[in-house]
């Protein structure tokens, strides 16, 4: 995102200080679609907080990130039905298959992978969702094959 | 408002309003362990070691964060409060590296002395264990978050003393850590390399980089030359380590013992403290008779070096262009001391021995070597130094006193005094006094500026002029004061800047103690040095003038500007 739109964002909250800090990461990632160094560096000059500060603010809360979203973005529903049903191991195979850790994306830019708490679908538990698309009643075995059609999708 | 009584361990105690539990029972000599707490600063009561038991109520209360009240009777060491300590301890170390024996903090560690304390005798909790990479990108610390206990204390020196912010709480939960900004290395983050959360780690998450094997590998190699220096703030806090009473010097005994380690020339680096009071005092005069810029900022503190660069750049050119006294004797060592030994420059290393951390970031600026020899190859931190007395089996109470080597073992107490904040700017201003009249100031100590002040105040009158001085110490109090500079509020022509609360003698390479009255013995030993000194101004120091005669013309000379000077610029750093 240009500097330009970062600014842009900064200049909707004229004379902030710290307690605006989240509605401007929010803000930001809004558009961005995740926290980069440049665009922190820019809030913390706007704000007067150090990068450090921010990153610990931002890092606390599950909903920022801090790498470009995948073409193809993984959300793992770690709720309580799909806890339950066996959430962890999928979770374990997405990470393993993947190299990837929730919150990162890899570095072909393919994926990203992020934990969510409930997505509302607790009667297909356990479930992923990929760009929206849910994939039902899941078994760890079945990951490779589902990454497998996206990696193919990407060509 | 009246005193108050309560009642602690059965003694009836007095406590002022406001005072808390925790400083009502150190007063009275009962000692709490605490391990997030830090004098003079506001309680977190993130670490819980400090409860106490309220009897009547049976609670375990934080004493640092509990204020006194009228008639409160409380236990400090009652069974519960102490199985209480005891359980957080053994959760503290559920998850810590169980490598005590192999660790930099190994007899120094507040984990490790409270679990002694507590009687902590097995691991009843079982942790998982966190993996974080060291981060060894520093050039002066190193940061090993796996044994990090997150007290905070770090943080918030790094923030709240020193205004730097480098370091935060990154994370949640279990996966909290210490970090930088995107879990950068500290070497592309604000660190100035301070080395104060160092003094503040309880455990050994954060420790200086430890460069005694590569000192101890030119000591054994026949075909080098070990040069050393030592700086004015180590001789009278050295003797702390071994048991001998804070505030000793014991400068000769250490040059006793450095010549028994095997170190082939000794000179004490307040040699070049003198060399630089006259170039920085001879840059005041020239400021005062062509009119600025001001204020003059002192560079001899590193950490306050890369500040500026990075907050605030517009003041380079108001910084002294003089080098740091190690920096000015490793060169004339170096550029000048070899040829006249007609030594190969390439064949002799010079070894610093520093109060500081930031030295060792300083050594390898640019501008700190002639072609490709440094003028200081290792800058050691007092502990490491003290580490190596001890590997070398040197009893520091037998060693007998030896003197500095000459030409350069000669210095005045102006030089020495460098090492306590306000020594630097007493010690330019009897030099200053001296080149704009000719005479010396009639009363030498210039008192309004000693002493542990964040920020200290005079007006020297030099002739007709009258020179307004500041003296900083702790960078969140020069933060301070360059903003109501910059503000228009207040106007300076001359301002020394202590990067360490207090100057050298409580830098972020001296040895471990918490005590405020350790680290103002240390200041009174060096006043104590200067009052007592044949030599008490740097233009009196012979073998320097002896210096300037012989290889440097005179005091701003274009020589002494290509060896002594250096420039500073705008630095991009993640801050």
């Amino acid at each position: 995102m240009s500097v330009e739109k970062i600014n842009e964002i900064l200049n909707q909250y004229p004379e902030a200080g710290r307690d605006k800090l989240i509605p401007v990461l929010q803000d930001v990632q809004g558009e961005e679609g995740y926290l980069s160094k440049e665009s922190v560096r820019l809030i913390g000059r706007h704000l007067n907080l150090p990068t450090s500060k921010i990153y610990g603010v931002a890092t606390f809360y599950n909903q920022f990130r801090f790498e470009p979203m995948g073409k193809f973005h993984i959300q793992v529903c770690r709720g309580t039905a799909c806890h339950v049903k066996g959430s962890l191991p999928v979770l374990e195979a997405l990470t393993k298959e993947l190299e990837l850790q929730p919150g990162r994306t890899t570095k072909d830019g393919l994926f990203s992978l992020e934990i969510v708490a409930c997505i509302g679908a607790c009667g297909l538990a356990p479930v992923i969702a990929v760009n929206g698309e849910f994939h039902a009643r899941l078994e760890s075995d079945q990951i490779p094959e589902i990454i497998e059609s996206y990696r193919k999708k990407a060509v | 408002m009246e005193n108050m009584k309560v009642t602690i361990n059965n003694r009836v105690l007095e406590a002022s309003h406001g005072e808390t539990v925790l400083s009502v029972a150190s007063r009275a000599g009962i000692s709490i362990p605490t391990l997030c707490h830090m004098e003079g600063l506001p309680p977190t009561g993130a670490c819980r070691m400090c409860v106490v038991e309220e009897i009547g109520s049976g609670n375990l209360i934080p004493s640092c964060s509990l204020p006194a009240y009228d008639g409160m009777d409380i236990k400090t060491h009652s069974p519960k409060a102490l199985n209480a300590r005891r359980t957080i301890v053994e959760l503290l170390l559920a998850n810590h590296p169980d490598d005590c024996l192999y660790c930099i903090r190994n007899g120094t560690c507040t984990l490790q002395d409270y679990s002694e304390e507590l009687g902590v005798r097995q691991r009843r909790y079982n942790g998982e264990r966190s993996t974080y990479d060291l981060d060894v990108s520093s050039p002066s610390l190193v940061r090993d978050p796996d044994k990090c206990i997150l007290c905070g204390k770090c943080v918030r020196v790094c923030e709240e003393i020193q205004g730097v912010s480098a370091i935060d709480f990154v994370g949640r939960g279990s996966a909290t850590h210490i970090g930088c900004a995107f879990e950068e290395g500290l070497n592309v983050s604000s660190c100035i390399n301070c080395g104060q959360c160092i003094m503040v780690c309880p455990t050994g998450a954060l420790a200086e980089k430890d460069e005694t094997a590569r000192v101890i590998s030119a000591l054994r190699d026949p075909d080098i030359t070990v040069v050393a220096q030592h700086a004015p703030a180590i001789s009278v806090t050295i003797a702390e380590d071994f048991g001998i009473k804070p505030g000793t010097d014991i400068v000769d005994r250490m040059n006793g013992a450095m010549r028994r380690m095997g170190f082939d020339y000794i000179f004490p680096t307040s040699f070049g403290a003198d060399l630089t009071v006259i170039e920085e005092a001879n840059e005041l005069v020239q400021r005062v008779t062509s009119g600025g810029p001001f204020p003059m900022f002192t560079s001899c503190s590193p950490g306050w070096v890369k500040f500026m660069e990075q907050f605030y750049p517009e003041l380079v050119d108001n910084v002294s262009s003089c080098k740091s006294p190690q920096q000015m004797l490793g060169a004339v060592v170096k550029r000048i001391w070899t040829r006249d030994k007609k030594l190969d420059p390439k064949k002799v290393f010079h070894v610093s021995i520093m109060p500081c951390t930031a030295k060792k970031f300083e050594c390898d600026r640019p501008g700190m070597r002639d072609g490709t020899v440094r003028d200081v190859d290792v800058v050691l931190t007092t502990r490491e130094f003290d580490r190596m007395i001890k590997m070398f089996g040197i009893d520091l109470e037998q060693v007998e006193g030896e003197p500095a080597d000459n030409p350069y073992g000669e210095r005045s107490s102006a030089g020495k005094i460098f090492g306590a904040s306000g020594g630097v700017m007493e010690a330019a201003v009897r030099t200053a006094f001296h080149m704009i009249t000719g005479d010396e100031l009639p009363n030498l100590e210039v008192k309004d500026v000693r002493g542990f002040e964040g920020i200290k105040e005079t007006e020297v009158k030099i002739g007709d002029l009258v020179v307004k001085a500041a003296v900083v110490s702790g960078l969140g109090n020069a933060r301070k004061l360059i903003d109501s500079i910059l503000s228009g509020e207040k106007s300076y022509h001359f301002i020394e800047v202590m990067t360490c609360p207090g100057g050298c003698i409580a830098g972020g390479g001296q040895p471990f103690t918490s005590d405020p009255k350790v680290i103002r013995s240390r200041m009174m030993a060096l006043y104590s040095i200067d009052s007592a000194a044949p030599v008490r101004t740097a233009h009196s120091n012979a073998s320097l003038m002896k210096l300037y005669e012989d290889h440097l013309e005179k005091p701003g000379s274009h020589k002494a500007h290509e060896m002594l000077h250096t420039s500073y610029a705008e630095r991009e750093v993640l801050k």
